[in-house]
């Protein structure tokens, strides 16, 4: 037992002298889903902002050849702002970033109105400028209504009925509020609460297995009169202990990240309290020793420390995979997904993010599932390290 | 005591040992000869249980070598091939990790450090990380690491390789020492003149195989040979490259 511990303190200390490693496993990894995460609410919730009522600024070059679409712009709240020049004056506002969307009103527009000829308008936009293409939309959006106001005249001036036009209408209902859209990003936090801890541990689990190997420092560990099992535990406990504080780490900054936000506007009460983000911990915690074992065994089996690192780099997709198939099979949370690892936590977390009750007996289901098959994954790792094998 | 009864093993379709028998007794320094490739390491490995045998068995101080036996392992010191010693750790704490390991408690080890530390002249690298450390301070820290526990009985793997004249000597004196206070001693080499200068008894090992045990003196009268040196050639039958 006290061979355990040793062997635990000195890869956990070692793992502590490598600074590149601390910061990649418990700053960066750990960091980068809330900044992430709060960057993308923080978005969605200004593109909620954007709505239909906002007022659009629109440069119109040679606005006076069309006063009625003036008119008729400026009553649809778009702010008309008049500019001299021709074609190259607008792509000019618009590449030196002066003006989002420009309006191009040619010298015949009038005489082919007036003509009942089909009269062109230039819009100028930019649609690799993210945001922008939305503006040009609802622009276009109006001009649109704009020449079917004035076909509708034309045609009941003629004595053709209008709906002759419209033999098919289709009506888009999109029933997404800006809250499930936030929901279906909301969903993605458990994921990334994983990844960084999978993260947190794999260095460790390269270095204290393959690592060692490579060093030529495993050959004189495994002829000290230690069992090898013990020699193992320590290193997993070492793995796991880096695996926790990822976690603890990522989900504290992402409940503070996400406490920033303003959430209620989505009408969600999401719910970031430290109580959470201990709870979130806690039924994420147990799928810690499923994949340090995991983890370790894999980077134990490979011949070199690369190849572990490529082989680790697919692990840390395995527990997006449960996910995909809850996803695509439409699943919703009961007892019986509570026994497989990753989804459970998955849903459990999410539940707890939107306070939702959750029921105890799923939390037990949930761990215990976990904890089994980390400790039936244990054998095979243990079994590796008795052999010979472990040594490449 | 070191025994190797009837060792055999193989790797694939290679046969690294082919029936290794030999003793190392206590007060006597062994050296294990032979070419490269000519099964030392797999050997000395088989007798410090990171590597099992496929048939015959390895003992030491009469306990049976095995990966489960901790007890046959606490009374070996180990120093492989390459010293292998952790690089983000000083000298004091690579022995000191090892003295944990070993069994002896925090005070214990820090105290035996401290003594080896002494004894092995490494007062300027006992701090200092393992990182840049010379062949010279590499070999020291790692045979500080393989005394840690005080074990009866040491395994060498080519301790010489790679250290300058004035080590080799510093290293010869101090197994000398080791050896008059009643340690048994094993170590591998390919170097004959080193096998000649230090060891009390040569087991020649060619192709996975003991060809011949005795004095480095018995050796060379047996050969018929002036020198140690060719001896071995005749010995091994390795004529030329």
């Amino acid at each position: 037992m006290r061979a355990i511990l040793t062997v635990f303190a000195k890869e956990f200390l070692e793992n502590l002298r490598d600074r590149r490693t601390v910061l990649t496993a418990l700053l960066l990894g750990p960091l980068f889903g809330p900044i992430f995460f709060s960057v993308m609410l923080q978005l969605s919730l200004d593109r909620s902002r954007v709505g239909a009522d906002e007022t659009i600024q629109l440069q119109v070059i040679n606005g006076d050849a069309a006063p009625n679409l003036m008119a008729f712009l400026k009553s649809q709240r778009m702010d008309i702002v008049a500019a001299q020049g021709n074609a190259e004056k607008a792509r000019d506002l618009i590449a030196t970033r002066a003006s989002r969307l420009v309006l191009e009103v040619p010298a015949d527009y009038a005489t082919r109105l007036a003509a009942a000829k089909p009269a062109a308008l230039r819009l100028y936009s930019d649609s690799s400028r993210t945001g922008d293409e939305r503006y040009a939309d609802r622009v276009a959006g109006v001009l649109a209504r704009y020449s079917q106001q004035i076909a509708l005249q034309r045609l009941t001036l003629r004595g053709v009925d209008p709906q002759l036009l419209s033999p098919v209408v289709v009506n888009r209902v999109d029933v997404s509020t800006p809250a499930s859209r936030a929901l279906l990003l909301l969903g993605m936090m458990s994921f990334f609460i994983v990844l960084s801890m999978l993260t947190g541990g794999m260095y460790l689990a390269i270095d204290t297995t393959v690592g060692e190997r490579e060093r030529g420092t495993l050959e004189p560990l495994l002829a000290t009169p230690v069992p090898r099992t013990h020699l193992l535990l320590g290193k997993l406990m070492a793995t796991c202990a880096y695996m926790l504080l990822s976690l603890s780490i990522t989900t504290v900054a992402l409940c503070a990240a996400l406490g920033r936000l303003d959430l209620e506007q989505f009408g969600m009460s999401a719910n970031l309290t430290p109580a959470t983000a201990l709870s979130i911990i806690a039924v994420t915690a147990p799928l810690v020793p499923l994949l340090a074992a995991l983890m370790t065994l894999i980077a134990a089996w490979t011949k070199s420390a690369r190849e572990a690192q490529a082989w680790l780099s697919i692990v840390q997709l395995l527990p997006t995979v449960p996910l995909v198939f809850a996803s695509l099979l439409n699943l919703a949370p009961k007892l019986s997904l509570m026994l497989v690892p990753s989804l459970s936590q998955h849903f459990l977390i999410n539940q707890l993010l939107r306070a939702e009750p959750v029921d105890p007996l799923w939390i037990i289901a949930s761990a215990a599932s976990a904890l089994l098959l980390g400790a039936l994954l244990l054998w095979p790792v243990a079994r590796l390290y008795r052999s010979e094998r472990v040594l490449g | 005591m070191i025994e190797a009864h009837g060792l055999h093993k193989r790797f694939g379709a290679v046969t690294a040992l082919a029936g290794v028998d030999f003793r190392a007794q206590d007060g006597r320094i062994t050296g294990l000869l032979g070419p490269n490739g000519a099964g030392k390491s797999t050997t000395l490995r088989i007798l410090y249980a990171t590597l099992a045998a496929d048939a015959g068995e390895a003992r030491v101080d009469g306990e049976v070598v095995s990966a489960d036996n901790t007890a046959a392992r606490a009374r070996i010191g180990v120093l492989p091939h390459n010293a292998g010693l952790y690089p983000s750790l000083s000298a004091r704490e690579n022995v000191e990790y090892f003295g944990r390991l070993a069994g002896l408690t925090r005070i214990a080890a820090r105290a035996r450090a401290d003594e080896l530390i002494e004894m092995l002249d490494m007062q300027d690298i006992a701090t200092r990380r393992a990182k840049g450390f010379s062949q010279g301070q590499k070999i020291r820290t790692a045979l500080a690491r393989a005394l840690v526990h005080a074990p009866r009985n040491l395994i060498l793997d080519e301790p010489t390789n790679g250290l300058d004249v004035p080590a080799v000597r510093k290293l010869r004196s101090l197994l000398v020492k080791l050896r008059d206070a009643g340690h048994c001693i094993l170590f591998s080499s390919h170097v004959m003149q080193e096998v000649a200068l230090l060891c009390d008894e040569a087991v020649v090992i060619t192709a996975g195989r003991v060809v011949a045990t005795g004095t480095p003196e018995a050796l060379r009268e047996r050969a018929g040979s002036a020198s140690f040196e060719d001896a071995f050639v005749a010995l091994t039958g390795e004529g030329g490259i």
